[in-house]
């Protein structure tokens, strides 16, 4: 059963991360992966407030490990800071991975505050 | 496309659920699995990157499947974020936090330049 539930989330995880990053891509013409960030920080946030909250083992495997666990990446955030090293762009690179976990951070800890105020 | 995005995202994170769970941490102890999963996961993409953009170019739906999908259905940004708040000790917090990023970036491009010389071979 609860494989059933991580591989729901993750089905509508994945191809959600997929139309986040082309849909906010598609809006600017910088080279800074907007997209791929916006899709971790805001799973960071949801992952952080459902940590908070008293939720079952159900939730927790279809929201927590499955969907926030496949819109988010590590591979892809990887990549791009890698790409952008190897055309040149080293400030973005590095502002790429100081942005993204910096704001991860905060996502989460906005997202643990919010459910411990409510639960 | 979308289809093979959903299907590789279900595969790799069911991978991850079967690894998180067959090598536990404790509760706010070091979480090694996600550690292991995230550096992998970066390995991967980099091969596979050199594949699909030098390689198996005529291959439209492979990126979909194994990079977006798979692998980041696999890899996960968001419970390394909250690990490091789950995490006791904070200099533990701290070494996950360093250990991860940079064994992440080291694997993406070692994936990539080891790919790139037997491609060029």
């Amino acid at each position: 059963m609860t494989l059933l539930l991580v591989a729901l989330g993750a089905a509508i995880g994945a191809p959600l991360r997929y139309l986040t990053d082309r849909a906010i891509q598609a809006r600017h013409d910088s080279p800074f992966p907007w997209g791929t960030m916006t899709v971790n920080v805001a799973g960071s946030f949801v992952l952080g407030l459902l940590m908070a909250l008293p939720a079952g083992t159900a939730t927790a495997a279809l929201v927590g490990t499955g969907f926030c666990g496949a819109l988010t990446t590590y591979s892809t955030f990887s990549y791009e800071t890698l790409r952008l090293v190897q055309d040149g762009k080293r400030f973005y690179a590095a502002a790429n991975i100081v942005v993204s976990i910096v704001a991860g951070l905060g996502a989460a800890a906005v997202g643990i505050i919010l459910g411990e105020a409510v639960s | 496309m979308l289809a093979a995005i959903s299907a590789g995202g279900v595969l790799g994170a069911l991978a991850r659920y079967g690894v998180a769970e067959a090598w536990p941490h404790p509760a706010g102890g070091f979480p090694w699995s996600t550690l292991v999963i995230n550096v992998s996961g970066c390995l991967l993409i980099g091969v596979l990157m050199v594949f699909v953009t030098k390689v198996a170019t005529d291959r439209p739906l492979l990126r979909p499947f194994l990079g977006v999908g798979f692998l980041g259905g696999y890899t996960t940004f968001s419970t390394y974020i909250v690990d490091i708040y789950q995490t006791t000790s904070p200099w533990a917090a701290l070494a996950y936090l360093g250990l991860t990023l940079i064994g992440a970036m080291a694997a993406v491009w070692t994936g990539w330049e080891i790919t790139i010389r037997l491609v060029r071979r």
